[in-house]
């Protein structure tokens, strides 16, 4: 369980989130929606841990530990993970080795085999990162993920710059990483599926294409520094389509 | 038989001349009066003592000769071992060469020039030995030659003279190690390098230096690559060293001749390191790329690159990137010169930090901070190099990996 109290962190001696309430529940999938430069991608980064991101107040609870002063590879080892908007290039290590870096350096890991569910072989004798396209990232970063095997993971704009073939990879690699997907199902009944289901998504989306691949189970919508909830994730997809943020942010909260 | 007597006599004049760049030494301080070591059988060579073992391990030298064509040992001045295990090879000790075969005179002084410094005088008026290894024409060696020229007496001056002659149609390996003995603390090696690769021949000539503190380093070396040779030179030196000065030139004299000089330096407080690379592309369709990588961990680097495009349609790109972990001077100079409409050159250089936000990449995968920092200076150190056998790229990640603990 992930949960996130009372917020509010600085970023270059500005505050840019003012007071974050959030609980992600072993299982459940949110997404998050918001203007641009609403801090979306700052949460997400805050929840990491990168110490640009000063939390002046509030705290960060995971797995019932205090991770609100943590480093960011003791948050990885308790179970974080993140898939970026944008990387950075790291010159001379192959992709091939960051995986298995991500995995831990696991012996019995088959890189190849991780690849090919997202369609990225041609790309492990690569630079990690470097010269990829923007789809090209969201791929290699969803391999690192599944080499990783977080409990929570974070995802920044997933779905964005993705092709019209890939989303629908994208999509379902998500929903296989967040158990939301039937593969796993068998001789199970679908309840006692989702009953099982520990891994945590918290993921950033404009588009909302990520809704037709993935059950979520929470829409959370960043504005003004502040997060709103409402239950449905569509519902909320479709007020800001058709109010803007900033009317549907008010109707949220009387909706509650 | 030829005489040197006017090598002799230029050397003389030279004794006190300084070279163009570095600190100036002064060679008295050394000793220079031959040293001897009994020779070593193959069994012998097998058996020396575990500590020597391993310092010539770390520079790519293996005892027990697996997977070598060959291998040339010099001990401080004397030659301790010295064989080929394959045809259309030959390695002679350059005393040997100069005594009894005349074609040597083609090659020796022919180059570099004797009157360059009071270094290559001085390996000129006081020449303790080195390897001539020649590759037959059409030979292609399977395994490197190996070539090991170690310290073990302190204060001592080593004089060396290597040749190596890639014959016509030839493909030869040559991997080639520089240490010291672990209670050596002060030393100086003077080394002059002569290559010639003929017409289509390739050469790779790997260089792994393993130092000591106190020790002054000298390499003069000139190559020359004729119509359609190859010239694949690889550097690396990441031990502590007092001073080390060079500036290897490549000439490439024959159409599409291609010289590829990657380096790899690492300096440590107190060490002073001026090195690079120079080549002069002097026919059409020629090509050059010089790259080094260079970290200081407060030493001083000095790292240059100068390309000489002398005629049309050649092309030749520089890279010179460095890395400042812990304090410490990075100085790149790199210089391309066109000579002629139609040149392609460019460069490329960066001197700076690890950035932040890899390390944080990294962490985020659950590496922590040293880890992250350890697998971005590797990516760093790690260039691909195209053509290099992969038994000899093992032995140049060996090399990286076994000096890593004291880059951090
Ligand atoms: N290094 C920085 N210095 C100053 N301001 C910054 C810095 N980095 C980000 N910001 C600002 O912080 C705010 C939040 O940025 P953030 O990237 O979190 O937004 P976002 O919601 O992810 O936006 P988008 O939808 O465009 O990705 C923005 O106004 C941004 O310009
Ligand atoms: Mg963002």
């Amino acid at each position: 369980m992930l949960m996130i109290e009372d917020l509010q962190v600085e970023l270059a001696g500005k505050i840019i989130l003012r007071h974050i309430d959030l609980e992600i529940k072993p299982g459940e999938t949110h997404v998050l929606f918001g203007p641009n430069g609403s801090g979306k991608t700052s949460l997400l980064m805050t929840i990491m841990g990168y110490p640009q991101y000063r939390i002046v107040g509030g705290k960060i609870i995971f797995k019932g530990v205090d991770i609100t002063n943590s480093p960011i590879n003791e948050r990885a080892k308790l179970g974080i993970g993140m898939s970026y908007q944008r990387p950075p290039t790291i010159h001379g290590l192959k992709t091939r080795q960051m995986v298995q870096l991500c995995s831990g350096n696991k012996e019995e890991l088959s890189v190849e085999d991780l690849a090919r569910r997202v369609n990225f072989v041609d790309f492990l004798e690569r630079d990690v990162n470097a010269g990829f396209s923007g789809g090209e990232i969201k791929r290699s970063e969803l391999l690192q993920l599944m080499a990783q095997n977080a409990d929570l993971m974070l995802f920044d704009e997933p779905e964005s710059g993705v092709d019209l073939e890939n989303i629908a990879l994208v999509g379902n690699t998500i929903a296989r990483l967040l158990q939301k997907d039937g593969d796993g199902i068998g001789a199970k009944t679908r309840l006692q599926y989702r009953r099982e289901r520990t891994k945590m998504g918290l993921i950033i989306t404009h588009t909302g294409h990520i809704l037709d691949y993935v059950i979520v189970d929470k829409g959370q919508l960043l504005y003004d520094g502040v997060l709103s909830c409402s239950t449905n994730p569509r519902e909320i997809f479709k007020c800001i389509t058709e109010v803007g943020y900033e009317e549907c942010v008010r109707c949220t909260l009387e909706n509650r | 038989m030829y005489s040197r007597e006017s090598l002799k006599e230029k050397a003389a004049k030279a004794v006190d001349k300084r070279a163009g760049i570095g600190p100036d030494i002064n060679l008295d301080e050394f000793e220079a009066t031959p040293v001897d070591h009994e020779y070593l059988s193959d069994d012998q060579l097998k058996s020396i003592p575990e500590i020597e073992k391993e310092r010539l391990v770390m520079s790519g030298v293996d005892v027990l000769e697996r997977e070598r064509g060959g291998t040339y040992f010099q001990k401080d001045t004397a030659v301790v071992h010295c064989k080929s295990k394959q045809d259309g090879v030959e390695i002679i000790p350059i005393q040997t060469a100069l005594e009894q075969y005349e074609w040597i005179h083609d090659y020796y002084w022919k180059l570099a020039s004797v009157d360059t410094d009071k270094y290559t005088a001085s390996a000129e008026m006081n020449l303790h030995n080195g390897y001539v290894i020649r590759a037959l024409p059409g030979a292609r060696t399977i395994y490197p030659i190996q070539a090991c020229l170690y310290l073990d007496k302190q204060g001592i001056q080593q004089n060396v003279h290597n040749i190596i002659i890639a014959e016509e149609g030839s493909e030869l390996h040559v991997i080639t190690g520089c240490a010291t003995s672990p209670h050596l603390t002060k030393g100086v090696h003077i080394g002059v390098s002569e290559f010639y690769i003929k017409k289509n021949a390739k050469l790779s000539f790997t260089m792994i230096h393993n130092w000591a503190e106190d020790m002054v380093v000298r390499p003069r070396s000139v190559a020359q690559v004729e119509e359609g040779g190859l010239f694949l030179n690889n550097y690396i030196s990441m031990k502590p060293v007092r001073t080390l000065q060079m500036y290897p030139t490549t000439h490439l004299v024959g159409d599409n001749a291609v010289a590829r000089l990657y380096s790899i330096v690492v300096g440590s407080p107190g060490s002073e390191y001026d090195v690079g690379g120079r080549v002069y592309l002097k026919k059409p369709g020629t090509r050059a790329e010089v790259v080094a990588r260079t970290i200081s961990n407060g030493g001083r680097i000095i790292s240059r690159g100068h390309l000489i495009g002398e005629v049309p349609d050649i092309k030749a790109h520089l890279e010179c990137k460095g890395l400042i972990l812990k304090g410490g001077l990075i100085y790149a100079v790199p210089e391309l010169e066109g000579h002629a409409d139609g040149v392609e050159m460019s460069h490329e250089a960066a001197v700076g930090k690890i950035a932040q936000e890899e390390i944080f990449y990294l962490m985020s995968r659950g590496l922590s901070e040293e880890e992250a920092t350890s697998t971005i200076v590797r990516g760093f150190l790690s260039v691909d190099i195209p053509g290099l056998p992969p038994q000899l790229k093992a032995e140049i990640d060996k090399a990286v990996e076994l000096s890593e603990k004291d880059v951090m």
